[in-house]
């Protein structure tokens, strides 16, 4: 009975609490180890700040989540701030004026010449006005390899994509899967993407996916791509897992010799206790272009009307983007931080490298930020076919290439 | 003197049939008011807003026919109608055979009917992202039915559904019919139990066999019986969803999609209500084109009879 009424009254402290002022209730979809950790970060120094942040994780990926969240802003619950990657996925929210306008507290804070790459802040921005704040930047162009199934056909370890391709029939003969690939569709469509600046360069790129020209996603240099992704496909067919770091853990422990993921996988990586190019080794670009996107996930704050709670918002706004919390938060969540004038040495090699290319100006804008949710779940359903079946390359391009074209 | 008795009479009886269990109406007007609202309404409205190009939001914004072109030119839509049509044909047909089988042998007056009954029931208790998870781990050629039987010796042995594109329909028909046989069995034990004990001595006086009795007078008899499940099947296949979000969630590639699984992703994932509208509609007309000259040969024959 005791437990009862002491639940009871949690309940109800719980109950006053959403009314309350300063705290604000927060979504987002980071629930592994490594990104609860980062989380944290947050909380804690927003808690500093006098307000109280009540977490509102959801378990799942953002595929999960996103409608969650959405179904809740539109279904007229909506939470204080949510985790969304930027780009086109909260387009209609703010069309629809269901998210808060942060230009004010950007202009006061200087946001436009902190934000490094200024591109994050472009995804933030609508029709001129700024609704989102950016907390880091992940980039899929990376191509992880595994030193220990490389000494096991005394083979060094390949420092592009084409001595990669060339070693990997090696591979295969000892028995180790060349390429790990989960058989879920947004790591093909991911890994397809990472080949495509490897290999077609920015500049296709850009035509195909900024400007939408399918006759570009008819051209040579598509083809190449193809080709390539074939032959990937070719290593990967030994590859039976479905999730990414089942995948990874296959590179960690030698059993296939190299997965091409996002930077996300580097937690993977560590909590193996591996060392960046002793254990394994990370190749940006796959090796031949160094270039980074510049995806990542942004902070959106839902409009509600009471000044106390408006107030709270713009604290956490301010909060996530403070010098210290982009440190503390990107060096446990493995992704690198939105401004440049922040100190990193702690970071390790790879992010070191990934620095570097940012600092070099290798970046390009990723393709959540100009490809619809419609368009990118058309090529991601075009991806797993392509990857499961025995699609030739040509066939694969021309229904590429229609998606490009009937593109917004 | 002659009008009056004649209106009375008549203002009499038609509140009479207005009127006429007056609270029972009045208790289903909520359920009236609900059907209409929400199902009809909000069906309505859903074939309405199929033919916009409403993307995240809802938008009047009319295209005319273009969402429908896109969806059936689109590779998924296809595959999903495809395993959709095989998953119902072999669902419906196993279904009926297998639960009947079951029922006519534990209506055999065996030991133990009890034990088995609940055995044979027992998988419908559990949801169907629980069954979609144990049959991907039994399936699952590293820990499942292929381990065992090559554990045993066989070592050539494979069977590996889920990882092949081909079959992969098959492997989520195997659940769905562990699952949804039990519920079946029971329907139709119940048809059986309810066949007079006489039919049987009478058909012993006769000297006819016991599956020709089954076949031949049982079956026909328990015509009500069948009706009902086959609507309960019908409708476990066209709503077909979280079954397959939990076994495979689509894959190898696209090979094991269904249309609700397009309809949902369409909606929510890609925020692409036009299409996601669309495709539902098509999930719907599919329904009505089936029920309905079915519908009318169930009722409208009554009717005469």
């Amino acid at each position: 009975m005791k437990t009862f009424s002491k639940l009871l009254g949690s309940v109800a402290l719980l109950g006053a609490s959403v009314a309350h002022a300063g705290e604000l209730e927060v979504t987002h979809w980071w629930t592994s180890g490594g990104e609860a950790a980062a989380v944290s970060e947050f909380a804690k120094a927003f808690d500093a700040t006098g307000n109280t942040w009540v977490d509102g994780a959801i378990a799942g990926s953002g595929g999960t989540a996103r409608p969650i969240i959405i179904s809740r802003i539109l279904g007229g619950d909506p939470m204080g701030a949510t985790q969304l990657n930027h780009g086109r996925q909260a387009e209609e929210l703010i069309e629809a004026g269901l998210m808060t306008d942060l230009t004010e507290l950007a202009e006061a804070e200087g946001w436009t010449d902190l934000v490094n790459p200024p591109a994050l802040l472009d995804a933030c921005t609508y029709e001129g006005r700024i609704y989102c704040v950016p907390v880091n930047i992940h980039s899929w162009q990376w191509l992880w390899l595994s030193h220990d199934a490389f000494a096991q056909i005394e083979t060094p370890v390949p420092s592009n994509w084409t001595e990669f391709a060339a070693a990997a029939p090696k591979l295969e003969e000892a028995g180790i899967v060349p390429l790990a690939m989960g058989q879920q569709g947004w790591q093909q469509n991911g890994a397809f993407g990472v080949m495509t600046i490897a290999i077609a360069g920015l500049e296709t790129w850009r035509k195909v996916v900024v400007d939408k020209n399918a006759d570009a996603a008819r051209g040579p240099e598509y083809a190449a791509v193809f080709e390539a992704a074939v032959d990937a496909r070719n290593f990967a067919s030994n590859s039976n897992v479905q999730d990414w770091n089942l995948a990874t853990n296959m590179v960690i422990t030698g059993k296939a010799g190299a997965q091409i993921m996002g930077d996300w996988a580097q937690g993977e990586f560590q909590m193996a206790g591996q060392v960046a190019g002793e254990d394994y080794t990370c190749l940006p670009g796959l090796g031949v272009n160094e270039i980074l996107d510049t995806g990542g996930d942004a902070f959106y704050f839902p409009v509600i009307d009471d000044e106390e709670t408006k107030k709270a918002q713009m604290a956490l706004a301010s909060t996530l983007i403070s010098p210290e919390v982009q440190v503390s938060f990107n060096l446990k969540k493995g992704s690198l931080p939105v401004r440049g004038d922040v100190d990193l040495s702690a970071a390790n090699d790879c992010m070191q490298k990934g620095l570097d290319i940012l600092k070099a100006g290798g970046i390009m804008p990723s393709g959540d930020m100009n490809l619809t949710a419609d368009t990118q779940t058309q090529i991601e359903d075009l991806m797993a076919e392509f990857w499961t079946s025995d699609m030739s390359a040509a066939d694969a391009q021309e229904r590429y290439a229609d998606i490009i074209a009937s593109a917004e | 003197m002659k009008r009056g008795p004649v209106m009375s009479s008549s203002n009499a009886r038609r509140p009479s049939s207005l009127f006429r269990n007056l609270s029972a109406k009045l208790a289903s007007i909520p359920m009236v008011l609900t059907a209409l609202v929400v199902f009809v309404g909000g069906t309505a409205w859903t074939v309405v807003y199929s033919f916009t190009s409403s993307k995240l939001l809802p938008k009047a914004n009319f295209v005319g026919l273009d969402q429908y072109e896109r969806l059936w030119s689109t590779r998924r839509w296809l595959i999903s109608i495809e395993n959709l049509a095989v998953y119902g044909f072999f669902s419906m047909i196993f279904t009926l055979l297998i639960g009947f089988t079951l029922a006519a042998l534990l209506d055999r007056k065996i030991r133990g009917e009890d034990v088995f009954r609940t055995i044979f029931l027992y998988p419908f208790a559990l949801s169907f992202v629980v069954t979609g998870l144990a049959w991907q781990w039994i399936l699952n050629p590293d820990l499942g039915v292929q381990n065992v039987v090559r554990s045993m010796g066989w070592e050539s042995f494979t069977f590996n559904p889920l990882n092949d594109p081909d079959i992969v329909i098959y492997g989520i028909l195997i659940a769905g019919l562990w699952q949804g046989t039990g519920l079946i069995m029971c329907i139709m034990l119940a048809g059986l139990r309810g066949i007079d004990q006489e039919i049987w001595k009478a058909a012993r006086v006769d000297g006819i066999g016991t599956v020709k009795t089954y076949v031949r007078i049982v079956i026909p008899m328990m015509r009500p019986v069948f009706v009902t499940a086959l609507v309960l099947i019908a409708s476990g296949i066209i709503k077909i969803y979280d079954l397959v979000v939990a076994q495979t969630n689509g894959g190898p590639g696209i090979s094991s999609e269904v249309p609700a699984k397009y309809v949902i992703n369409y909606m929510f994932r890609a925020q692409n209500l036009g299409q996601g509208f669309a495709a539902s509609t098509m999930m719907l007309l599919s329904v009505v084109i089936i029920l309905i000259p079915w519908a009318y040969l169930e009722f409208g024959g009554k009717k005469r009879g």
